[in-house]
C-alpha cells in the first residue's frame, strides 16, 4: 500500500507557505521603510525573531543531547567506551548518560531487543520527552543480524528509529559519527512527521493493562501481542 | 490463560527471609521494582523487591530481557559459523565462548592443536580475562559511587582491544579461534606490545589498589557485605572468583588442565570470608596472575603452524589454492558446506572469568551441530544473589550485584 | 573422567541398589554418560551425590528429535575432590516429558530446571517455582525443540517495507 507522505514537506511555522515572490516583496517593503509599527513588529515577529529562535534552539538542543543509560548487549559495551578517555563524546556533549528517561533526549539502543524487551523499550521511548531521538547501534536492533530467529525483534517494527548505525558491535567511532550525524539532523530541525506512524507523537504517560485493571504492569502491548511483536 | 495467570501469582508471591518486626501501619512491606532498566543492575536484569524499610526481605531475579535465542540458531548454521554466534553470549569475555565451543568440537573430532596455537589461546584467553576484569571493575566502582575508577578501568581496556585489533581485526567478538587453531598467526609487532602492556598493567593495577584500598567509603561498603558461606555456594552451583573469595581454590585451570594450561606457573588468589572485598581482591589479584601467564606465554611461544595441518578441518592456506586441485577441493567443501562431525555428544568445561564455562555439543554427523548447550557461569551465578542480599540493606544489594558481576549476555543466551 | 572401567564399576554399584535403574552406559571421547530410567533419576543422582558427585555443574536439556523417546534431560556432575565428571542422561517421551526436580539436592538446579521448562516444555514435579524464564510469560510452544521453527524476519528497507505484512496498514 502506498504511504501518504503529504505532512513531510509541510513547513513548521505558520505564513511559510507564501509564495516566494511574495515574501521577497515583503522584505523590500520593509528594507525600504514602508513596513510601520504593528505591520513591522509582526513582520520581525513572524521572519526575524523567529527563526532565529528556533535555529538557535536547533543549535543548542544538537550540541547537548543527553543519552539515557540504558544498555542491552555487546555494545552497551562499546557504548560505555564512549565518553572513554580515547574517544571522550564530552568534546561534543553527548557524556552526560541520565539514568532516567524523562532527563534523557537520545534512546541509544544498543544491543538486540527481545520480544520480551521490546514492549519495556517502546515504553522508555514513550516517557522521553520531546523532543527525542533515538539511535539504533548494532546490527540486531536495526535489521537483527546474525540473530534472525523467534527471539528477537528489529526496533524498526516498534518505535522510530532516526539514525541506524551498522557493525557488530559498531566500533565506538562509528557510534560517534552516527551521533554528529544526528546532531546534523537535529540541527536542520526536520519535521518529525513520519513518527505518526508509530504513535510516537508525544510524551505519554504509564498506561494501565485494561485486561488486569489495578495492575501497571510492564507490557504495553497487550497479552498474546508479544509473539511477532 | 490457566499458565499466564499462575505466572502472575508465582510472581508477585513473597516469601520473607524474616519475620518482620512489626507489621504495624508505620512497618509495611514495600515491594520495589528494579529494572529492567536500570543503571546499576548490569544490563537489563529486572530484580522483584520486597523491603522492609530498607531492609531486602525477598528478592526475585526476572531475566530473560536479552534472549536471544543463540542455542536455537548455533543448531541451523555450519560448525565453523557457529563461533561468531557463541561468541555473542557472554559479550564480556567472548574469547572464553569461542574457545569453549572449539574446544567441544575439537574433542569430537580428535584434533590435535599445535603448540602454538595452544600458547596464543592461552595469551588471548588472558587478556580477555584482564579486559572482562577491568569491566567489571570499571561499571561496579560507578554503583558504587567511584566514578573515578571507570576512566582508568576502561583507560586500559582500550590497549587491550587495539591488540585484539591488531591480531585479528576485531575489537570485540574477534572469531580468531578456529576449530583446530587459531585463524591467523600474529602479526610482527605484537609480541613487543603484549610485553609493554603487561608492563603497564603491573603498575597500573598497583594504582587501582591505591585508589581503592585506602579509600575509607569503599572499604566500608565492600567490607563484611554479601556474605555467603562456600557450601551454600557449592550447593548453588556457583563457581569462578565468587567460590574462590571463600577460600575455595577451585580453578579449572589448574584442577583440569586446558589448552597447554599446566605449561605455566601462576598461583590461584583465594578469600577468607567471601564477602563483598575478598570478591574484588580475588579479582583484582587474578589481573596479576593473567599478566604472569601471558608473560610466560609469550616468553615460550612455540614456533610452528597455528592451526591444524587437517585439510578436513581446517581451510588450506592462500599459496596452496593456486597449485595444489586437492587444496582447491578441500576450500570448496569447507566453504560450502563445512565439515563433518562423528555423532556423539560432549561437555567440555574451562574457566571462564565468572566460573565454570561449559559448553555442549551434540552432533547427528551432519555438518551442523544438533545440540549447542552454553553453560554460563553468570546463569548460575545469578543464583546467588537471594542468598547474599536477603536481610541487607538495599545498598548493600547494589554492592553485591556489582560484586557477583553477571553478564545477562550470559544470563540469557 | 572416570575411566570405562570405573564407569562400569559405578553403572553396577547402581545397579546393585536400584534395580532397572541403569539402561546404559557409553564412553566416548573420555566422557562417561549412564542413562537412568525416568522415574528413577532423582535416586540416582541422590546416590550419585553422596558417592562423591557433589556438584551440579550443569542441567540441560537435548531433543533427540527425530529419534524415540525424543526429549533428554542431561545432568553433568562434578566430583571435585577426585576431580572427575560424570554425566547421567534421562531419557523420555513427548507425553510422559516429566521427572522429579532435583532442587533438594541442588538448590542450583532452580534456574537450569526453569530454562528446560521453558525450552522444551519437560516438567519438573516438585519445582518451588516452576515457570517460564526466558521467554514471555505469555509465549506459547517450546523454541528449542527440533520441530519449533527457528522463526526470523525478512529485514526491512525503504523499498520493501510496503511488502512486508503487518508493517503498513
Amino acid at each position: 500500500m502506498e504511504i501518504t507522505r503529504a505532512k513531510l514537506g509541510a513547513p513548521a511555522v505558520d505564513g511559510g507557505g507564501e509564495e516566494f515572490r511574495i515574501q521577497q516583496q515583503r522584505a523590500r517593503d520593509m528594507l525600504r521603510g514602508d513596513l510601520t509599527d504593528a505591520e513591522l513588529e509582526a513582520y520581525v515577529e513572524e521572519r526575524v525573531l523567529a527563526t532565529t529562535l528556533d535555529k538557535v534552539t536547533a543549535w543548542a538542543q544538537g550540541n547537548s543531547l543527553f543519552p539515557a543509560t540504558f544498555g542491552l548487549a555487546c555494545c552497551a559495551i562499546e557504548m560505555m567506551s564512549l565518553p572513554g578517555a580515547r574517544l571522550d563524546i564530552g568534546r561534543f556533549g553527548f557524556e552526560a548518560f541520565r539514568a532516567s528517561p524523562r532527563q534523557a533526549d537520545m534512546l541509544i539502543l544498543s544491543g538486540r531487543v527481545s520480544i520480551k524487551m521490546a514492549p519495556i523499550v517502546r515504553r522508555i521511548y514513550d516517557q522521553m520527552l520531546e523532543p527525542r531521538w533515538a539511535i539504533s547501534m548494532g546490527a540486531c536492533c536495526s535489521s537483527m543480524g546474525v540473530f534472525n530467529n523467534y527471539a528477537i525483534v528489529p526496533a524498526d517494527k516498534f518505535m522510530p528509529i532516526d539514525v541506524h548505525v551498522p557493525g557488530c558491535p559498531p566500533r565506538p567511532e562509528a557510534l560517534a559519527h552516527a551521533i554528529l550525524k544526528l546532531r546534523a539532523k537535529v540541527q536542520g530541525n526536520p519535521p518529525r512527521g513520519w513518527r505518526e506512524r508509530y504513535e510516537a507523537i508525544g510524551t505519554e504517560e504509564v498506561v494501565g493493562d485494561a485486561d488486569r485493571p489495578g495492575v501497571n504492569a510492564v507490557n504495553v502491548f497487550q497479552s498474546g501481542e508479544t509473539q511477532g511483536a | 490463560m490457566t499458565a499466564l495467570s499462575d505466572y502472575r501469582r508465582r510472581e508477585e508471591s513473597v516469601t520473607y527471609s524474616a519475620e518482620p518486626a512489626g507489621m504495624g501501619l508505620e512497618q509495611e512491606m514495600m515491594t520495589v521494582n528494579m529494572g529492567p532498566h536500570h543503571p546499576s543492575t548490569h544490563g537489563v536484569l529486572r530484580l522483584i523487591l520486597t523491603l522492609e524499610g530498607e531492609v531486602v526481605r525477598d528478592i526475585k531475579p526476572v531475566i530473560g530481557y536479552v534472549h536471544t535465542g543463540i542455542e536455537k540458531t548455533a543448531e541451523q548454521k555450519a560448525y565453523w559459523k557457529v563461533i561468531p554466534v557463541v561468541e555473542r553470549m557472554d559479550y564480556v569475555s567472548y574469547y572464553f565462548n569461542a574457545y569453549a565451543f572449539c574446544g567441544a568440537v575439537e574433542q569430537l573430532l580428535e584434533v590435535e592443536v599445535p603448540k602454538r596455537a595452544q600458547y596464543l589461546r592461552v595469551i588471548h584467553m588472558e587478556l580477555n580475562r584482564i579486559v572482562s576484569h577491568l569491566i567489571w571493575l570499571g561499571t561496579s566502582c560507578i554503583d558504587l559511587g567511584a566514578i573515578g575508577m571507570w576512566w582508568y578501568a576502561f583507560r586500559e581496556r582500550e590497549q587491550v582491544l587495539d591488540l585484539f585489533e591488531m591480531s585479528s581485526g576485531q575489537r570485540m567478538h574477534t572469531r580468531y579461534f578456529q576449530v583446530g587453531g587459531v585463524i591467523e598467526d600474529i602479526p610482527r609487532g605484537w609480541v613487543e606490545r603484549v610485553k609493554r602492556f603487561t608492563r603497564t598493567m603491573r603498575h597500573r593495577s598497583e594504582q587501582y589498589q591505591a585508589l581503592l584500598d585506602r579509600n575509607e567509603i569503599f572499604l566500608q561498603r565492600m567490607r563484611h557485605t554479601g556474605v555467603v558461606d562456600e557450601q551454600s555456594l557449592l550447593g548453588l552451583g556457583v563457581t569462578g572468583p565468587l567460590l574462590r573469595a571463600t577460600g575455595n581454590p577451585w580453578d579449572l585451570r589448574k584442577a583440569a588442565p586446558y589448552c597447554s594450561y599446566e605449561d605455566f606457573r601462576f598461583r590461584i588468589p583465594v578469600g577468607t570470608t567471601g564477602d563483598n572485598y575478598d570478591r574484588y581482591r580475588v579479582r583484582h589479584a587474578e589481573i596479576l596472575e593473567s599478566c604472569e601467564i601471558i608473560d610466560q606465554a609469550i616468553d615460550g611461544l612455540p614456533e610452528g603452524p597455528f592451526i591444524t595441518e587437517d585439510r578436513k578441518v581446517a581451510l588450506p592456506p592462500r599459496h596452496e589454492l593456486a597449485t595444489s586441485m586437492e587444496a582447491l577441493i578441500h576450500h570448496f567443501k569447507l566453504v560450502t558446506e563445512g565439515f563433518r562431525v562423528p555423532p556423539g555428544e560432549v561437555y567440555h568445561p574451562i574457566e571462564s572469568p565468572r566460573g565454570e564455562l561449559g559448553c555442549f555439543v551434540r552432533s547427528d554427523g551432519s555438518s551442523k551441530p544438533a545440540r549447542v548447550h552454553m553453560r554460563d557461569p553468570s546463569f548460575v551465578n545469578l543464583q546467588a544473589t537471594a542468598a547474599a542480599t536477603r536481610d541487607t540493606y538495599i545498598a548493600d544489594l547494589v554492592a553485591t550485584l556489582a560484586m557477583l558481576d553477571p553478564i545477562l549476555g550470559g544470563v540469557d543466551r | 573422567m572416570p575411566d570405562a572401567t570405573g564407569l562400569e564399576l559405578i553403572a553396577q554399584e547402581l545397579r546393585d541398589t536400584l534395580p532397572g535403574a541403569v539402561l546404559d552406559t557409553l564412553h566416548f571421547r573420555g566422557e562417561a554418560t549412564i542413562t537412568v530410567e525416568r522415574r528413577q533419576a532423582h535416586d540416582v543422582l541422590a546416590q550419585l551425590k553422596r558417592r562423591g558427585y557433589s556438584f551440579l555443574a550443569s542441567l540441560h536439556g537435548v531433543d533427540y528429535y527425530p529419534e524415540e523417546p525424543r526429549l533428554s534431560v542431561h545432568y553433568q556432575l562434578l566430583d571435585m575432590d577426585a576431580v572427575d565428571r560424570i554425566c547421567v542422561k534421562v531419557r523420555m517421551g513427548l507425553e510422559e516429558a516429566q521427572i522429579a526436580s532435583v532442587f533438594d539436592l541442588w538448590p542450583g538446579a532452580n534456574h537450569p530446571e526453569r530454562e528446560v521448562y521453558d525450552m522444551f516444555g519437560i516438567v519438573f514435579d516438585d519445582h518451588p517455582d516452576l515457570r517460564r524464564i526466558l521467554m514471555p510469560e505469555d509465549y506459547e510452544g517450546y523454541p528449542q525443540r527440533r520441530d519449533f521453527p527457528v522463526g526470523g524476519e525478512p529485514v526491512i528497507f525503504t523499498y520493501n517495507e510496503d511488502k512486508i505484512p503487518g508493517w503498513t496498514e
